[in-house]
């Protein structure tokens, strides 16, 4: 076990990296805390995967370090760093049966039959395949396999960081969320520090503690998922976290205000900096119908179960708001209402309003 | 109750009209010679069972069959595990896969008979490259047309140079459909390069090495062209394996009841090795 440091890390797939634009990763500064559960979330192509190749020493960074305990593991490979990773498609030997799966590692590393056939079946237990211990682990479901493949990785008892590489995208739906607890309880019981790599916000909220939301090959925020979702750092933290998205409109900063196509919007707090282009960001949950406020023109209504989205445009702008009852026909004039506490100014994408004080 | 629609058997007709005229009609011509003597003037007189029993006890066959084998042996014995070799050191990304395949490819574009002609001028004495490097250069005695070990090991690495590729390109086919995933898995479970071939690499190419084995043994234990181009046969009967020796006995001597039941033989024996190659190579799928 061990806390997990990154510093000025970069990588470029290309030789001579010219200029930012090259690297798949630009500059990367994180620590993971020893026993965290850690998501990192972001698109396809954001650098996710290389950040966590980087981390199991599957890729050797273009620069920077990376630490274990203030170890400097950067040049070291796989076996030698402790590391279990779970690929996105189950990994598997064929021909073995699964306890020679989950012993493999161990054989390996020249650990002795009795330790062996112990961890084997603590192991075994904890992932409820004890019975499958004998059967050739070719013929598993894909769910099954994927347990295997996990318990690969935690049979050894040290072992620093366990990694999940989008781990439950060939698992049938309805197993989905049945392997997502079983992956929390594991954590709870092996206590090793996890990262969780996906593009699904679903299940980066609801394994880990505290996400990191990377684009572009950068750090966009850390925070944990409450957090990620009341005070974006960023619009792209903003629309690509909640359904429907945070909406960012733009407008223009005056004070401690917004004007938002001629309507003035209270804001959290004053704004600061000044120059670049500045957007309004609001989720939909925080705006609301009311007598008076902002005039909107209804443009849609999507019933989603729970509650209903609201497309509505104003002025040349389009928004969507999240109402639970009171709901608008399509074709109706409104007036929605931004609470001033959620609304915000971002400045070329960064925050740029200050949280108000408790 | 279950009602079946039998019309799909229409669908089928079409090709058992092409195998029957291909395959099945040229063979009932064989079992009907098989079973009789003709003295010409498409006379045939009934003969039974004679002629098989007459070839299974001839030295002659016993002795072309014994060389088909060793034959085949060698050459399973050589290519495959050479076939596996080659498929694990040739590039899997990059500028020089396109380049590898072709090389790879070539001999097997090489018509039979092409082949072996290459050869017999390639390893002439005195006149073949090959030939004069070995007995003038490295003093080597060696003489295709007279020794039959010469003859052998020719022919031998004469089949290896021609169609190894074929067992390589599979091998290679299976090598490149393994995901990353499973050799960075293995990375990080501390896998030694053997584990990674006796766990990963190997049963990944399973199915297509079984082709490989199959196609590897029908081709070789029926081959024909390329050693009757090189030897002959020869020297004497050295290499004179089973296709060779009953074109001599069909066409040669134009005994067509003999040569009829030994195709039959030869048929059977065929149909019976790939069987159980194929059964015992698939057997723990089966599990």
């Amino acid at each position: 076990m061990a806390q997990i440091k990154l510093s000025n890390l970069k990588h470029s797939y290309m030789p001579t990296p010219k200029g930012p634009d090259d690297y798949a990763l630009k500059e990367i500064d994180v620590t993971w805390r020893d026993g965290g559960a850690y998501a990192l979330l972001g698109p396809s192509g954001c650098g996710k995967s290389t950040l966590l190749n980087i981390i199991s020493g599957l890729l050797t960074p273009s620069e920077g370090q990376i630490l274990f305990d203030d170890r400097d593991v950067t040049a070291l490979p796989p076996d030698q760093r402790n590391i279990a990773q779970v690929f996105q498609f189950p990994v598997i030997y064929d021909t073995m049966t699964v306890g020679e799966n989950l012993a493999f590692p161990l054989k390996n590393r020249g650990v002795d039959t009795a330790t062996i056939k112990r961890r084997v079946d603590e192991i075994a237990e904890m992932l409820d395949v004890t019975e499958l211990l004998k059967t050739r682990a070719s013929g598993l479901s894909p769910d099954n396999k994927q347990k295997i493949s996990m318990g690969r990785g935690l049979v050894r008892d040290d072992v620093n960081a366990v990694m999940f590489d989008e781990p439950l995208t060939v698992i049938d739906p309805h197993l989905k969320w049945k392997l997502r607890s079983k992956l929390k309880e594991l954590h709870q019981r092996v206590r090793a520090t996890m990262i969780y790599v996906t593009h699904d916000q679903t299940e980066a909220l609801t394994f880990a503690d505290e996400v990191v939301v990377m684009q572009d090959g950068e750090v966009v925020q850390i925070g944990t998922p409450v957090e990620l979702f009341e005070r974006p750092q960023h619009t792209f933290v903003g629309h690509f976290i909640g359904s429907p998205g945070m909406n960012v409109l733009p407008c223009e900063a005056r004070g401690d205000r917004a004007v938002f196509e001629g309507h003035d919007v209270m804001l959290e707090g004053p704004i600061h900096g000044d120059g670049g282009r500045t957007d309004l960001g609001i989720r939909p949950e925080y705006v609301g119908f009311g007598d008076t406020g902002i005039p909107a023109h209804v443009t849609k209504v999507s019933d989603i179960g729970r509650h209903y989205v609201v497309s509505a445009m104003v002025g040349n702008t389009a928004l969507k708001a999240v109402t639970e009852h009171s709901v608008p026909e399509p074709g109706s004039q409104v007036f929605l209402q931004f609470k001033p506490e959620q609304s915000r100014v971002y400045r070329d994408g960064w925050i740029a309003s200050e949280e108000r004080a408790q | 109750m279950r009602t079946e629609n039998q019309k799909a058997w229409f669908f089928v007709l079409p090709v058992l009209a092409l195998v029957a005229f291909n395959a099945l009609v040229p063979m009932m011509t064989v079992v009907n010679y098989s079973v009789q003597e003709t003295f010409g003037n498409n006379q045939f007189f009934w003969e039974g069972l004679g002629w098989f029993e007459q070839i299974l006890r001839s030295d002659r066959f016993q002795a072309a069959l014994g060389r088909q084998f060793l034959f085949t042996f060698l050459i399973l014995l050589i290519e495959v595990p050479l076939g596996i070799i080659v498929a694990l050191s040739m590039p899997r990304k990059g500028f020089w896969v396109p380049v590898c395949l072709v090389l790879m490819a070539l001999p097997m574009l090489i018509p039979w008979n092409v082949v072996g002609s290459m050869w017999n001028i390639f390893t002439l004495p005195k006149i073949g490259l090959l030939g004069y490097f070995l007995n003038d250069v490295l003093g080597i005695n060696y003489d295709m047309t007279q020794q039959p070990l010469s003859a052998w090991i020719t022919v031998v690495i004469m089949d290896v140079w021609h169609w190894t590729s074929l067992v390589v390109l599979l091998c290679y086919a299976g090598l490149v459909s393994i995901p990353d995933a499973y050799y960075q898995a293995a990375k990080i479970d501390g896998a030694s390069p053997w584990s990674v071939f006796r766990y990963i690499q190997l049963p990944k190419m399973k199915t297509v090495l079984t082709i490989a084995v199959l196609l590897r043994f029908m081709d070789s234990f029926n081959i024909y062209t390329e050693p009757f181009v090189l030897t002959g046969g020869g020297p004497g009967n050295s290499t004179t394996l089973l296709s060779i020796d009953l074109v001599k006995i069909a066409l040669g001597q134009f005994d067509l009841g003999p040569a009829a039941a030994m195709s039959l033989i030869y048929f059977a024996i065929t149909l019976l090795v790939s069987w159980v190659f194929y059964t015992l190579m698939t057997k723990d799928d089966a599990q």
